[in-house]
């Protein structure tokens, strides 16, 4: 476990060194992974942020309306998605569609002797794959989460609107969104996404490049690649929610 | 790798070199010095550390104990690696799969940025000339046969313009026909660019066929040097049957009862 996370670290360093002098050479790399990123997972945030929203309104509103607090609806789906559920759920999302995809291809590589190849001819796998992949998985899951996050309201307003036992109307629950949820909510959500999206890459390429025993060593490091990123997205997520609290302060 | 001063071949030595996997002894103190431009056949049968010794030359591998110097300079050094241009051509040509043929073998060029995209193109159709292959720069190396595969990993490594190749079993997986032509690409590349070639096979054919100088390895251990007809007149029982191998295969009917093991 510690030896785990002593390698991730070094790798995140050795990534952070790289950057200075090989990102504009990697440019290419960067670009088609955040092509692949986009095109793996853009339907699919799409598609969950509307039913995030959604189940929140339905959850939520007819309790609030109960009580008379039916207006507030709108505060309390954008708080919560934009500061809790569109980074963490996203990041889920995102390390078991890309963040599985990375260390089986990294992985293969190890496994069928091509990262020996590299090394042979002096390219450094980490500039040459773990760079570009964490560089665009950084940039890429941000975005993702911000597309998330107004299509997680989108589907709060809808279900608010249109559910019976809530019926607030799609200005109403917009008024009242506004009104509670403050730039800085989304940015406190977006930090945390950097912060996720810095986890699962470091951790899909490090075990990717840890990859031993053929193809089910394959599989193992995928696994593992997936519930070691999850786990360390929800630990992370308590701390930075407390950290992000105090500087609200 | 770039900035190495000549095209000429470099000299190996190797000294006591010892490595143990989970406890288990691969080599136990190898050592031998290949001369430059010189073609240097490590024979011997599966799983006698040859493969493993051939990672450790090119610096895949750390070792437990002993050296290996390049030109009299150890490659554990800081700097020593990168100061001479190598290339190793491995067993299943570790060709990178998402990459084309053309990208396989300009790979070195272009990520050390060293050539211009229309220079690179035009030295990878002269390198894929070279080893016989034309019109094949857009496939993948899925789409290619294992003898296609092997000649564009020799390519990817000519367009290093090694001083030393490492070759690992370069004729594994492949008939005799195409044998004898990767054998010719080692030959013809020590006449170019004279570098210095140390291969792995148990091809005995092969093997006599490229050596200027061939070592027998046996669990780990350099049973013999010298030159191919030194080795082929070694009386030593192991090199005898290495070479001369008794291929007789029974058939389950014609075995004795109750015998369960094929005999040699």
């Amino acid at each position: 476990m510690l030896r785990h996370i002593g390698e991730l670290i070094l790798l995140f360093i050795a990534t952070l060194k790289a950057l200075p002098g090989n990102l504009w050479n990697q440019r290419t790399k960067v670009v088609e992974q955040l092509f692949e990123i986009g095109n793996a997972s853009l339907l699919m945030v799409c598609i969950l942020s509307l039913f995030i929203g959604g189940v929140v309104a339905l959850n939520t509103g007819p309790v609030l309306v109960e009580r008379g607090l039916g207006s507030a609806i709108g505060g309390l789906v954008g708080i919560s998605v934009c500061k809790e559920l569109a980074p963490v759920m996203m990041a889920i999302l995102i390390a078991g569609r890309i963040g599985s995809a990375m260390a089986a291809e990294i992985g293969s590589m190890q496994t069928f002797q091509e990262i020996d190849a590299l090394r042979t001819m002096n390219i450094n796998p980490v500039n040459y794959l773990v760079l570009p992949r964490l560089v665009a998985i950084t940039l890429a899951l941000p975005a993702l989460v911000l597309l998330s996050i107004i299509i997680g309201w989108l589907g709060g307003a809808l279900v608010a609107a249109n559910n019976y036992q809530i019926a607030i109307s799609f200005a109403a629950f917009f008024s009242n969104l506004r009104s509670v949820v403050g730039l800085e909510d989304v940015v406190d959500g977006l930090i945390k996404t950097v912060a996720f999206a810095i986890v699962i890459g470091t951790v899909s390429c490090q075990q990717g490049l840890a990859t031993r025993g053929g193809p089910r060593g394959i599989g193992r490091s995928v696994t593992k690649a997936v519930v070691n990123s999850i786990v360390l997205i929800l630990i992370l997520d308590y701390f930075l929610t407390r950290l992000l609290m105090n500087f609200g302060k | 790798m770039s900035s190495a001063a000549s095209n000429t071949g470099v000299r190996v030595e190797v000294q006591g070199l010892r490595k143990a996997y989970s406890g288990q002894p691969v080599l136990k103190g190898v050592g031998f010095a290949v001369e430059p431009g010189e073609i240097f056949v490590i024979m011997g049968p599966s799983g006698s550390g040859k493969s493993v010794l051939l990672r450790h030359i090119i610096g895949l591998e750390p070792a437990d104990e002993g050296e290996i110097l390049i030109d009299g300079r150890s490659i554990a050094a800081a700097g020593v690696m990168e100061s001479y241009r190598m290339a190793m051509v491995f067993q299943s040509g570790a060709l990178l799969n998402s990459l084309t043929v053309a990208e396989n073998v300009g790979l070195y060029l272009a990520e050390h940025r060293l050539k211009t995209r229309e220079e690179i193109r035009r030295i990878v159709r002269e390198k894929l000339e070279i080893v016989g292959l034309k019109d094949i720069e857009e496939k993948f190396p899925a789409e290619l046969s294992g003898g296609m595969r092997k000649r564009v990993a020799i390519a990817r490594a000519l367009v290093i313009d090694p001083q030393l190749v490492l070759y690992d079993e370069p004729t594994s997986e492949l008939d005799p026909i195409s044998s004898v032509t990767i054998g010719e690409e080692i030959l013809r590349l020590r006449s170019r660019v004279g570098a210095t070639s140390i291969v792995v096979s148990h091809d005995r054919d092969f093997a006599f066929g490229i050596a200027d100088r061939m070592a027998v390895i046996r669990e780990g251990e350099i049973v013999f040097i010298g030159t191919p007809d030194e080795v082929r007149s070694n009386a030593d029982p192991f090199i005898q049957q290495l070479l001369n191998p008794e291929r007789l295969i029974r058939r389950p009917a014609d075995r004795p009862p109750n015998s369960t093991v094929v005999p040699p």
